[in-house]
């Protein structure tokens, strides 16, 4: 029952994933002054949207860690596995938005990267995340699992500024599409349905990948604690 | 009853730590800052390492690029930040190794004192050493680069040392963090740099103003982020050290 219910999401997300690509390739509109090229913009930005969703999860995860640590420890492990979790997602999909970029600044601007405002900030968003990870596989135990929810809030924190930094410094990316002022907002509605049925899939595919990642280091914690209690009990 | 009881004698147990606490704050910070600055007296190691690998960067770089004088102000506030980045690194990595050895760090953490001191009078003794090298090393950096500042000179003064701070701090911070890892001479480089860039950034373009006195600021934006980059960062270290010091 459980692996039926299980197949069955997994057909759900790939069903509705390939909805999403016949939308954004087939069904919207080429657009006007960028031509085809545009379509990358239903995977960019929706993945961009998404990998601040998963960070914001890890940054909040990181700091119910830090706060349930001592007094519910169970509790905190869950957080823990939740910030891992949510921070390597969030890694997936800001790649996927770092790759996209370019692509599609190649041909419509003729570069593939410039230091505008938001791609630097993408960036170390980026590296900040790759360094938190990098901090997991260095240390072990539960001082890495208290360091990593440090550096986590760390992290967060530098985002605002370096965004703030490079918009007060030069800026190339295009205007928000969504609420940058009275003339943002996707005018063609077979667009904004494309755009729309992407944001969906890729949210119920990242989340569903998250609640995989959870549940496989929830185990993995299981696993540990049993081999330290066997660890223990051997003695 | 008894529970009431027992958090009241709690309570009273942590004033009165708490005021012993707040009256030797300071003296505490003393007490620890005299130590490494009586550690750094007799061995001058950090100090000697420092200067002579920011030496090594900014010959490289002046080596690597050959630049002339309108180009070298354009690069020399990063050159300068980078070789500051990189020799303090691995004097930050010694400051929290040195306590390791002989198991001082444990034995800091089971004294009742604020932690918070231990870590101002790190920050406040690495400051100080990092300091001492780029004054030392000022001189031949302006004339390895035949610089001469453009704008208002003086201003250095203010944007060397905040944007030192900031390194200083979030350095001391992560090298206590980075301490607990395996490989943690390797690791403070990789977490501490992506933390320090928007500080970077500001310093670089604050020192960029100052030599080429474009005047592309005006109103010292990025003096001021600097300085708040400081405040921000300060805070949350000192609101977290606590944490990576006590995270077993």
């Amino acid at each position: 029952m459980k692996r039926m219910l299980l197949l069955l999401t997994l057909a759900g997300v790939a069903a509705l994933m390939a909805w999403g690509f016949h939308q954004a390739i087939y069904v919207a509109p080429t657009e006007a002054t960028m031509g085809d090229v545009q379509r990358i913009f239903y995977y960019h930005v929706p993945n961009a949207m998404l990998s601040f969703l998963f960070f914001a999860i890890s940054f909040v995860s990181s700091i119910l860690f830090l706060a349930w640590r001592r007094s519910a420890p169970g509790r905190a492990q869950a957080a823990d596995a939740w910030a891992l979790a949510s921070a390597e997602v969030g890694v997936v999909f800001c790649s996927v938005v770092l790759i996209t970029g370019p692509l599609w600044a190649r041909p419509v601007w003729g570069i593939w990267w410039t230091w505008d405002a938001r791609l630097t900030t993408t960036l170390i968003l980026w590296l900040i995340y790759v360094s938190y990870l990098l901090l997991r596989r260095f240390a072990d135990g539960a001082q890495m699992q208290a360091l990593a929810a440090v550096l986590s809030i760390f992290g967060a924190l530098d985002v605002p500024i370096v965004y703030m930094a490079n918009r007060w410094w030069r800026t190339q990316h295009p205007a928000p599409v969504f609420g940058g002022g009275p003339d943002s907002g996707i005018k063609d509605p077979r667009m904004l349905a494309a755009f729309g049925w992407n944001v969906l899939a890729w949210a119920v595919w990242g989340l569903m990948l998250l609640a995989f990642r959870v549940h496989v280091e929830r185990r993995q914690q299981k696993i540990r604690q049993m081999q330290t209690v066997a660890a223990l009990a051997g003695k | 009853m008894t529970e009431t009881s027992v958090e009241a004698g709690v309570d009273a147990a942590s004033a009165d730590v708490a005021g012993v606490e707040t009256a030797s704050w300071f003296a505490l910070v003393g007490t620890h800052l005299q130590k490494d600055l009586r550690i750094e007296w007799r061995s001058r190691e950090a100090i000697q390492s420092m200067l002579f690998f920011a030496l090594l960067v900014v010959v490289l770089f002046s080596m690597a690029f050959d630049p002339t004088a309108a180009a070298s102000r354009e690069i020399a506030g990063g050159v300068l930040c980078v070789a500051t980045l990189f020799a303090s690194v691995s004097v930050l990595n010694q400051a929290w190794t040195r306590e390791i050895r002989h198991d001082v760090l444990d034995a800091l953490r089971l004294t009742p004192a604020d932690r918070s001191a231990i870590f101002v009078a790190k920050v406040l003794a690495n400051f100080l050493f990092v300091t001492v090298v780029q004054v030392l090393l000022g001189p031949v950096f302006f004339i390895f680069y035949n610089l001469r500042p453009l704008g208002d000179g003086w201003l250095l003064l203010a944007v060397v040392p905040l944007g030192t701070w900031a390194l200083v701090a979030n350095g001391t911070f992560f090298a206590a963090l980075s301490i607990r890892s395996r490989n943690r001479e390797l690791l403070l480089p990789l977490i501490l740099f992506p933390i320090f860039l928007p500080a970077l950034l500001a310093m670089v373009l604050a020192v960029k103003t100052v030599l080429t006195g474009d005047g592309s600021d005006p109103h010292l934006l990025w003096l001021k982020m600097l300085a708040g980059y400081d405040i921000i960062f300060m805070t949350v270290s000192l609101l977290l050290f606590d944490t990576v010091l006590q995270a077993e």
